[in-house]
């Protein structure tokens, strides 16, 4: 199997053409049984089951994937990493995701490549630029690093933008994360599979789970289409689909879904070194090593679980582009897709018990869930080793919504979701 | 762009059509005692169904209301009632 990366190994590979590489994980058959069963390939699945295994010694675990690792939302996002909430119980969340992103290639010896190249939000008035102050402040006092820039910061960080007075939308300055970035999501995955399989989780993929076995109200397997899988607790990871995989087992979620589409360009000279986002356009954008312009929107105003784009939202977010910058007017697209993610309420996630005793829920994270694939999964695996939540989960917990104890940062970060 | 049937106008533009809610929730009984746990059911829980779906809508230019049939992975459209009562 899959031995230590390094510069050396890349260059004994390199001289004998490539042909000494392992897999980097295993292919095993699901066992009847395991302390824990994720279901999941995607970044918080496989997050999960790394940390289940590095944090917690449970190492008895699979993850149980219906297609490919990462070939759903994990690998269909724009890769933008950040924590520029509002409320302190989203920063604790994001910033803990942010602070494992950080040191994640090191520990997985796998090079997921994020680069904090920083993000600005543009604002595009003076009532924008007091949201803009309060909203720095509000980062601020909840220990993350947000700075407040005025047109000639903006500037000179991203020459490209449109800064012409008669803008349909001028730009007054930005909120600037200098510590957000961009990484390579399929590396994400695969990197995370690679650790949580050297540790001794079973990664089985092309099996699809189709039903949710319960004996006396408790959940104790699943059925899959390799057969019958049985196990102490059951951790649910499933983005989009959580709501039927919560029919399967007999649970309500308050989730919608949405597709959310994204576009790559054809590859250009470097333009801009930074993800700029502009609430008012609806548009942000980033440019990938490759060249490539990534290019993101919000929201589908349509419920759909098709995996595809379409016209509508194409026309908003690129008209959007073309005002952010024109001079981006004649790039031409390569690829345009979707995915389809899980919107709550509240535009937070839910991370907790499911009201089927032995099943827990990671989901809810709508637009959002690549950014939080660490801290999603490192807090997953907390209540799944533990059956409690962690001080950074429990505010996340469905409970929130008969309490009223709703954390929306659709309405205060002002932040697409 | 995706034509949708209003049952007022005929076939229009997606764009001009607005997503209310699933249909066929019901309020609860405010004349008794409801339970947290049952408000936000009715509040926040969704069928969320992958396939065949029943929504309000509202197409926008007209007011009307209705209630749309469709497959939320093929997009097509099934079918719409309105709820406004045939000569009102």
């Amino acid at each position: 199997m899959s031995k230590r990366y390094s510069a050396l190994t890349l260059l004994r590979e390199g001289l004998r053409g490539h042909r000494g590489w392992a897999p980097a994980w295993h292919m095993p058959d699901p066992k009847p049984r395991y302390d824990v069963i994720v279901i999941g390939g995607g970044g918080h699945g496989l997050a999960t089951a790394y940390y289940l295994a590095k944090n917690h010694g449970v190492t008895n675990v699979a993850v149980l994937e219906k297609g490919w690792l990462g070939g759903g939302n994990t690998g269909r996002n724009t890769t933008v990493i950040r924590s520029n909430y509002y409320y302190p119980a989203s920063t604790a969340l994001y910033d803990l995701s942010v602070r494992l992103y950080e040191t994640l290639s090191r520990e997985l010896n796998f090079n997921i490549m994020f680069s904090q190249r920083g993000m600005l939000v543009l604002a595009h008035s003076e009532p924008e630029m007091e949201m803009a102050a309060r909203q720095v402040n509000a980062m601020q006092l909840n220990g993350t690093d947000a700075e407040l820039l005025n047109a000639d910061q903006v500037r000179k960080r991203a020459p490209l933008l449109n800064f012409a007075p008669d803008a349909r939308y001028p730009i007054h300055g930005a909120t600037w994360q200098g510590r957000a970035g961009t990484a390579r999501h399929d590396a994400v995955a695969w990197g995370l599979a690679r650790g949580a399989d050297q540790l001794g989780v079973d990664i089985i993929q092309n099996c699809e789970v189709t039903d949710v076995i319960t004996e006396a109200g408790r959940a104790v397997g699943v059925a899959t289409t390799r057969g019958e899988v049985r196990a102490d607790r059951i951790g649910a990871a499933v983005a989009g689909h959580s709501s039927v995989l919560a029919k399967l087992a007999g649970y309500t979620l308050p989730i919608q879904s949405y597709a959310l589409q994204a576009f790559v360009s054809e590859p250009l000279k470097p333009v801009i070194d930074t993800v700029a986002f502009s609430p008012a356009y609806g548009t942000y954008f980033s440019q990938s090593d490759k060249g490539g312009l990534v290019i993101g929107g919000g929201l589908d105003r349509i419920p759909s679980y098709g995996q595809r784009g379409n016209l509508p939202v194409q026309e908003d977010v690129l008209g959007g582009l073309i005002e952010m910058a024109p001079m981006l007017a004649k790039v031409k697209l390569l690829r345009h897709w979707a995915g389809i993610v899980d919107v709550t309420p509240d535009s937070s996630p839910i991370i907790g018990p499911s009201e089927v005793e032995g099943l827990y829920v990671n989901c809810g994270w709508g637009t959002g869930g690549f950014k939080a694939i660490p801290a999603g999964g490192y807090l997953f695996a907390h209540l799944l080793a533990t059956g409690a939540h962690h001080e950074i989960s429990r505010p996340f917990d469905k409970a929130r919504f008969a309490g009223g104890h709703l954390i929306d940062e659709g309405a205060a970060s002002g932040i697409a979701h | 762009m995706q034509l949708f049937p209003c049952p007022f106008c005929g076939p229009r533009d997606e764009r001009e059509f607005h997503f209310a809610a699933e249909a066929g929730k019901t309020r609860p009984d405010t004349t008794g005692a409801v339970s947290e746990a049952d408000w936000a059911a009715y509040l926040y829980d969704r069928r969320n169904d992958k396939g065949r779906v029943r929504e309000v809508w509202m197409h926008l230019p007209c007011r009307e209301v209705f209630v749309m049939e469709r497959d939320s992975v093929s997009m097509e459209v099934l079918g719409t009632t309105a709820f406004r009562k045939a000569g009102a």
